[in-house]
């Protein structure tokens, strides 16, 4: 390997130790939130260094920008009293010493694991890429996806669909006094909204041959979502329309997986015929839904009245 | 070092730091920061154990690719999940900590 990549990879593995650090580490929890925001994005490098660039197109989006958006978020309606932490607040003491020790320990432990590997394996390799013919996609990640472990994939939606169904139970605090709308926000919702549409459907259009899919159009199309949100703020927990859109994803893809069962070889199954229609079905519909569950986990639920009216 | 090797161990310490901090921390929203950069150490690991099978078979694992956008995604849900229910607290407790760690 050249000596530029090795530098590289020495570099971002130090950036990566030290944010890392810092994003827990800092006193001020709103550093802290920065610092992990720049964490997520030198994240997304490192899994481009590791030849994973479906994750890194994610992590770019979700882990960085959505995560970081939620928990800026949350700090702004705690208020400074709420957000405020001790000045040392990961100091080693008594009380912590057996705690540090046991991550220590298990930090030891998984490092020896680590290097006592071997450092060539295939790994599930050879098997995802002979069974590539028969999947519908040839993006192999997709395949494993919808595909090989689509029940995974199934069940991961239906994960979210919970976490953004808690969302809507649990926050029935009124939102803060909104600022009076942003004429610049306007302007770039303007330029940015259409813009990730099109890249959104193009990723997903993109992931059955190359890196893309429906979990990182979601991201971006969730992004322009966020960016409505501020611009002005959407009810999406008080519309029908957009509840059903909310459940669609999981629905859908419960419906082909009771259709295969009933009418094919198995649950999940997909006949490899038709295996790229349903991928793209079932990732199109996913897309929509994914998107707006990040939006609705960003914007919540409308204070509800003394009467339950929203 | 081979690249897997470096990142996998870059990964086992994110995962070490990760966990300290969501166990000694008070601010229960450092102590999901703790959880996010724990996850973040578990991705980076399974993502450098499937690079290794670049020599081997020509291309990273898939699998564990497939694994961790998963993850992202549910790391994702499950952060939002946990601050609406530290909000929740907040407002109808007037802290962002456990009760045993209120005291000064």
């Amino acid at each position: 390997m050249s000596v530029e990549a090795t530098l590289l990879d020495a570099v971002l593995a130090a950036l990566l130790l030290w944010l890392g650090w810092r994003a827990l580490a800092s006193a001020d929890l709103y550093k802290a939130v920065v610092q992990f925001m720049v964490f997520g994005l030198l994240l997304a490098l490192a899994w481009v260094r590791l030849g994973a660039p479906d994750i890194a197109l994610a992590e770019a989006a979700i882990g960085a920008g959505l995560t970081g958006a939620l928990l800026l978020d949350t700090l702004a309606r705690l208020g400074a009293a709420g957000a405020a932490d001790e000045p040392h607040p990961l100091r080693l003491t008594p009380a912590r010493a057996g705690v540090a020790l046991a991550c220590l320990l298990l930090v030891a432990l998984l490092a020896a694991t680590v290097l006592a590997l071997p450092a060539d394996l295939p790994g599930l390799a050879p098997q995802a890429l002979a069974a590539l013919p028969a999947s519908g996609v040839s993006n192999p990640v997709t395949a494993t996806l919808l595909n090989y472990r689509a029940w995974d994939t199934l069940l991961e939606i239906g994960v979210v669909l919970l976490a953004v169904l808690g969302v809507w139970i649990l926050d029935a605090e009124p939102a803060l006094p909104r600022p009076a709308p942003d004429p610049m926000l306007g302007l770039l919702l303007r330029v940015v909204l259409p813009l990730s549409v099109v890249t959104g459907g193009y990723l997903l259009w993109v992931g059955s041959h190359a890196p893309g899919g429906a979990f990182q159009g979601a991201a971006l199309l969730a992004a322009g979502g966020v960016l409505w949100h501020l611009a002005q703020p959407l009810r999406l927990s008080a519309s029908l329309p957009a509840r059903a859109a909310v459940v669609a994803g999981f629905a859908v893809f419960l419906a082909v997986g009771i259709a295969t069962a009933v009418l094919g070889a198995g649950l999940l199954t997909l006949p490899p015929a038709h295996a790229g229609a349903l991928i793209l079905l079932i990732e199109a519909v996913a897309m929509v839904s994914i998107a707006l569950i990040m939006v609705a986990l960003f914007a919540g639920r409308a204070p509800t009245t003394v009467d339950g009216r929203q | 070092m081979s690249v897997a090797l470096l990142y996998g161990l870059v990964g086992v310490a994110l995962a070490g730091m990760g966990l300290y901090t969501a166990l000694a921390a008070r601010h229960l929203l450092r102590r999901l920061l703790g959880f996010n950069v724990l996850g973040a150490g578990v991705f980076m690991l399974l993502i450098a154990l499937g690079a290794r099978a670049t020599g081997a078979a020509g291309r990273a694992d898939p699998v564990t690719h497939a694994m961790v956008l998963t993850g992202i995604v549910v790391a994702v849900s499950a952060t939002a999940l946990a601050l609406a229910l530290l909000r929740r607290m907040h407002a109808s407790e007037g802290s962002a900590r456990l009760p045993e760690d209120r005291a000064p």
